[in-house]
């Protein structure tokens, strides 16, 4: 392969991520990635919780042990959360997919909607699951 | 109709897709996936804490209802394809070099492959009551 005589000047580099302060959209955008990534490999907590389902009862209550001690459960409450963070995340977009809530100030407020809604949604639910834990 | 500015062949304009050539397809799907799982997550959620400290014997049951079955098992290969779509775009955007790129993007498919086997293997062994 030839290469050319003279190599063209680098092309221009966009700033890096640091050199920008923080806006909430930014955040969002990052946390809806990340999210995305987690629930990635949250699937094989599904994977695995559904095959001890499906296998002898030892093997089950053995997993469901681990599910169900203090960090199970933290771990369940992180994924809980990334799911719902994830889906009014999606619902943003499906927002913005229409072409509205485009204006910057209130996509900023949209961001912190999604942040609030998701943290209220999860604790929500975990109360339920532990209401009905000393309900049963 | 006819934009001066439109560089692309007469062919490239009637395909409507762009460089990639698969057009908006990856977008409208990553969408399509994602509104049936706003819904089939939810039904998920509702289950899972209703079935919250059940014993083995009921999760069993439970699970081998035909209607909850069904709706796993959707919910579990629309969630995959989904996050197959989703992966195959953060790895785009940040592995370079085609090494990485294209032995990250097989190994995106063999991961979402491999979770749908296992997980539609056992949830077809509980329905049929293996």
């Amino acid at each position: 392969m030839s290469q050319p005589a003279t190599r063209a000047k680098p092309r221009p580099l966009s700033p890096h991520l640091m050199h920008y302060k923080l806006l909430p959209t930014m955040l969002m955008s990052g946390i809806h990635r990340a999210s995305g990534a987690a629930l990635y490999f949250g699937t094989l907590l599904v994977a695995w919780w559904v095959t001890a389902a499906a296998g002898p009862e030892d093997y089950f209550n053995w997993v469901a042990g681990i599910y169900g001690s203090w960090f199970g459960q933290l771990v369940l409450f992180g994924f809980t959360w990334a799911l719902v963070v994830h889906m009014l995340g999606g619902i943003r977009h499906f927002i913005w997919d229409t072409g509205a809530m485009l204006e910057k100030h209130t996509a900023t407020k949209l961001a912190w909607a999604t942040l609030f809604g998701s943290i209220i949604l999860t604790v929500v639910i975990w109360v339920v699951i532990i209401w009905a834990r000393s309900a049963a | 109709m006819s934009n001066p500015n439109d560089m692309r062949t007469p062919l490239g304009r009637v395909r409507g897709l762009g460089a990639a050539r698969e057009g908006t397809g990856h977008f409208w799907l990553s969408r399509v996936t994602g509104l049936a799982l706003v819904f089939l997550t939810l039904f998920v959620v509702g289950l899972l804490v209703a079935l919250n400290g059940a014993s083995y014997a009921e999760l069993r049951a439970a699970l081998s209802n035909p209607l909850v079955s069904l709706v796993l098992l959707v919910t579990i290969l629309t969630g995959l394809y989904h996050m197959w779509l989703g992966m195959q775009e953060i790895l785009l955007d940040y592995a370079h070099g085609d090494f990485w790129k294209y032995a990250l993007l097989i190994l995106n498919t063999f991961f979402s492959v491999a979770v749908g086997a296992v997980c539609v293997f056992a949830l077809l062994k509980i329905a049929f009551g293996g």
